[in-house]
Formats: C-alpha cells, sequence, structure tokens
C-alpha cells in the first residue's frame, strides 16, 4: 500500500519522512500517471498558488479532483487545506481549488511573517496530549459548511482543523513539529478504505 | 471541540526557519516595481524581493547600494499575497529594523548591496523577522546561522547571468557538508577550527547531513537549466535575480524557469518549457570581472 506526497512545491520531504517513519511505503506525485498507485496522498505546506498552478499546466488538477471525489484519503497542511477547500478567500487572481472539503478557507488570514507563531491546541479527535502547532503564513477556516466538521480552534475560536469523510486538513504544520498524530489519524483513513 | 490551551509565540526558530521550509522547491524572484511583482506572482513565484534595482543594473550604474525606498517595498507589498523579501546592507542593522518595521516576511542581508560593517554581520536574533544570507561555504554559512540567519542561499554571483559562481558554491557547501558526514567524532573539533564555524553546528550537520537551515541557491541563474542543475546539485530552491526581468519575455521565462525547478530532473519537461522563450540577459562572464567588482567576495 503506497501513499503519495504532492510534491510540486513545499515541504513535502517532511511529510514523507513521517510517514516512512510511521512505515509507510512513500512515493512523490507529480504526474496524473503516478496518482492511481497511491492509497491516500498528502499535499504538503507551500504556496497554494504555485501547486495550483502547477497542477493544472501539468495535467494533475482534474485527475486529483476525481479521486478526491471517489473517496481517496487526503490531508492537506496549510497550502494542502487551500487546495481542499471548496471555498478560497484571498485567493490570487485566477487561482482555482480541487475542492472537496464544504469549507471557506482564507489564504494568509493572519498576516506577514511577523505574525507567524506557535501555541498549543487540544484536539479531541486525536485524542491524548495538547497539540504543539505550528502556523507560517497560515490559512483559516472561516466558515464550516455541514458536511465538514471542525477538529480544533485557536484561543479567539477560529477553526483550523477539518475532517469531512477522508478528507483532513490543518491550517498548522505537524510534519515540522515531531508530533505524529495527525498522519497516524490520516493512515487509518487511508488502512480503513484498502 | 475545546479552545487552545497556551499562549502564542511569535518570532521563535521553528517559525523563521519555517517559513524557508515552505518556499521549498520554489522560485524567489527580483522585482523592484508591483507591477513586476504583478508578473512574478502570476508566473507562479513562490516569494519575491523586492529591490530598486536588480543586480545588473547595480553592477552598471556604479555607486552605494543600499535598502530600498519604502514606499516602493509597501507598493510591492500591497500587490501580492505571496511573502515580500527586501535586502539590507550587510551589518546595517537599522536598515533591517526598518524592514522588519515595514512588516516584510523576510530580511536578505545581502552582499548585493554596498555592506555597512566590514567587520560584523547583524546579530539577527535581534529580530522577529527572518534573515536569509548567503555564503560560498559551510564555514560562512555556519557563521550565519550562528548569527541567527534561519536561511541560507549560496552566492552567485549576481547580476552576470554567468552562473558559473553559484555552480561552485553549492558544490562547494555540499561538499564540506559530505565530507563533515564521513568524519568519525574525533575529528569534527579539528573540522570546526578549519570551517571556522561554532563546533555544536559543526557536529549538527555531521550528524544530519544537511544544514540546520533550508539552502537556496542564488546569482547568475538565467534560464530553466540553470534552476534545474542548481536543484540537482542539491539546492532547496532557487532566487533569480536580473535573469527574468532582464530578458526578452520575463513572464514567460519565469514561468518555464519556475516549471524546470519542480520537474527539474526531467529533461523533456526542462527542454519543453525552454522552447522560445526569446533573448535571455545577455550577461557578463564572472573571468572578465576584476576582483575587486566580485560581489560574492563580499562577506566573511
Amino acid at each position: 500500500m503506497k501513499v503519495g506526497v504532492l510534491a510540486l512545491q513545499g515541504d513535502f520531504r517532511e511529510h514523507a519522512h513521517v510517514l516512512r517513519t510511521l512505515g509507510a511505503d512513500v512515493v512523490h506525485v507529480r504526474r496524473a500517471e503516478e496518482l492511481p498507485e497511491v492509497a491516500g496522498l498528502v499535499i504538503p505546506g507551500g504556496e497554494s498558488s504555485v501547486m495550483d498552478k502547477l497542477a493544472r499546466t501539468f495535467g494533475l488538477a482534474g485527475p486529483l479532483r476525481d479521486a478526491i471525489r471517489s473517496g481517496l484519503p487526503v490531508y492537506g497542511t496549510c497550502a494542502g487545506l487551500i487546495m481542499l477547500a471548496d471555498t478560497v478567500l484571498d485567493a490570487i487572481a485566477g487561482q482555482e481549488s480541487l475542492g472537496g472539503l464544504d469549507v471557506a478557507v482564507r489564504r494568509n488570514a493572519f498576516g506577514s511573517q511577523n505574525h507567524s507563531f506557535e501555541t498549543d491546541l487540544d484536539i479531541p479527535a486525536i485524542g491524548g496530549e495538547p497539540m504543539h502547532a505550528v502556523f507560517i503564513r497560515a490559512p483559516i477556516v472561516e466558515s464550516v459548511g455541514p458536511n465538514a466538521m471542525a477538529l480544533a480552534t485557536i484561543a479567539d475560536g477560529r477553526c483550523v482543523a477539518v475532517e469531512q469523510g477522508n478528507l483532513l486538513g490543518t491550517s498548522f504544520h505537524p510534519e515540522v513539529t515531531g508530533d505524529y498524530r495527525f498522519h497516524e489519524y490520516f493512515l487509518g483513513k487511508v488502512a480503513a478504505r484498502a | 471541540m475545546t479552545e487552545s490551551t497556551s499562549s502564542e509565540q511569535f518570532g521563535s526558530s521553528r517559525v523563521k526557519r519555517g517559513l524557508a521550509e515552505m518556499l521549498k522547491g520554489g522560485v524567489i524572484m527580483d522585482v523592484v516595481t508591483a507591477e513586476q511583482a504583478r508578473i512574478a506572482e502570476d508566473a507562479g513565484a513562490v516569494a519575491v524581493m523586492a529591490l530598486e534595482r536588480v543586480p545588473a543594473d547595480i553592477r552598471s550604474q556604479g555607486g552605494v547600494a543600499r535598502m530600498s525606498d519604502p514606499d516602493l517595498i509597501e507598493a510591492i507589498i500591497a500587490e501580492v499575497s505571496i511573502p515580500v523579501m527586501a535586502k539590507a546592507r550587510i551589518g546595517h542593522f537599522v536598515e533591517a529594523q526598518v524592514l522588519q518595521a515595514l512588516d516584510v516576511d523576510y530580511i536578505d542581508e545581502s552582499e548585493v548591496l554596498s555592506p555597512a560593517d566590514y567587520v560584523n554581520h547583524i546579530d539577527k536574533w535581534n529580530f522577529n523577522t527572518p534573515f536569509v544570507c548567503g555564503a560560498t561555504n559551510l564555514g560562512e554559512a555556519l557563521r550565519r546561522i550562528n548569527e541567527g540567519a534561519a536561511m541560507i542561499r549560496s552566492k552567485g554571483e549576481a547580476g552576470t547571468g554567468d552562473v558559473s559562481e553559484a555552480t561552485k558554491h553549492i558544490r562547494k557547501i555540499k561538499s564540506e557538508i559530505a565530507a563533515l558526514s564521513a568524519m568519525s567524532k574525533d575529528e569534527l573539533y579539528v573540522a570546526a577550527k578549519e570551517l571556522q564555524a561554532p563546533y555544536d553546528l559543526v557536529v549538527e550537520v555531521a550528524e544530519t547531513g544537511k544544514l540546520p537551515v533550508v539552502l537556496f541557491t542564488a546569482g547568475g541563474v538565467a534560464t530553466p537549466a540553470d534552476a534545474a542543475m542548481m536543484m540537482q546539485l542539491g539546492a532547496d530552491g532557487v532566487f533569480v535575480g536580473s535573469g527574468i526581468f532582464k530578458s526578452g519575455n520575463p513572464a514567460q521565462r519565469a514561468a518555464a524557469v519556475v516549471k524546470a525547478t519542480t520537474f527539474y530532473d526531467d529533461a523533456s519537461v526542462i527542454a519543453e518549457v525552454s522552447r522560445g522563450l526569446g533573448e535571455a540577459m545577455v550577461g557578463i562572464n564572472v573571468t572578465d570581472l576584476a576582483a575587486p567588482h566580485r560581489l560574492a567576495e563580499r562577506g566573511w
């Protein structure tokens, strides 16, 4: 069972490292023909406008949308969450998302890098201790539709993690903190579907 | 669902280095106007470097090169939603304070500008805004990291369109890292002395086989193949300075460099995107530059 990491741009190597540490057989995905061999996909942190452009230019966006619609487990962090959102706010002109999550996500919701931060979040869905979360020019889930479920909020009550069926999205980056519970939760979805 | 349990922490190393992690596999482009910034964002730049003159013009016009006008930087920040970087002179901590106050996303303490201090670099730990610094070798990179740099770019010879210096320096850094990894523990003390770098950082590099921060490359990259070569040599991403907006068709060339950086190991993609790009920047051969005019030699 192979798990893919979208490797167009961003911190895909960090995600691959986490998934391998958890015992997954990881492959990088840059082309449509690499998609059918994976049982799950992580969309990494990075620049969503760049990933969108490359995914469309190289014919990956359509097959990705189809795979998401047919139930492929996908976990997106930061830019990956933006890619999975049905609605993107503050997108660049012409930017498209893949969709799948019934949410509206605001890109770069906290402002410049000077407003990037770390904090602890209680996330009952993954259990245990609070999770240390790193937000880097992070997006926020501005509204959660009836089909999606909020998993975590920051102190001011805004949503930063969502789940909908086989889709999972976080504004923050578990791949850079060494806390792998979200990746384990995601791999559980992959295993359950296989 | 419950609320967060602890307060927020800003400006940590993890947050500063983290932004560079998210830029990996991407292209950062020099821009001198808001209009160029728009072209860069539309072409798929992962960030832009806001400056008043690209290195090729700094080189041809001469004189002291300084931090850009705050109006220009703000106009560029207002134009795009990708991260905006800006340059301060080596050692000019007040220019860096100004750039932090302008809310730029990254400060480049850059040898492309005229140094303000020929002894000290900026104490980068004093800032909330992260810094990227240039390096020609591993020791220089580790000294910058020790001063608080959150990202390193190997230096090339900016403003020439000649990629040979960038090649030399990324190879040098990569081979010095490989050499450290192959050493036994008792050899690292002397290695630290010879690199003129802090022992703890030398040990970290030896153990992990990589820099503790992201390593981009810069200086002289002018074509998609140049960018792909830097990636194949082990760069995490690429800065393109004069190479885009000093060329015949900036929008198309910028998009081509972005694609070649993602598909750096696929010659058929690089061939495809390299077609019909028009004039590359004319360029200067580094070997024709007298030593005092070589920017990469600034910084220590």
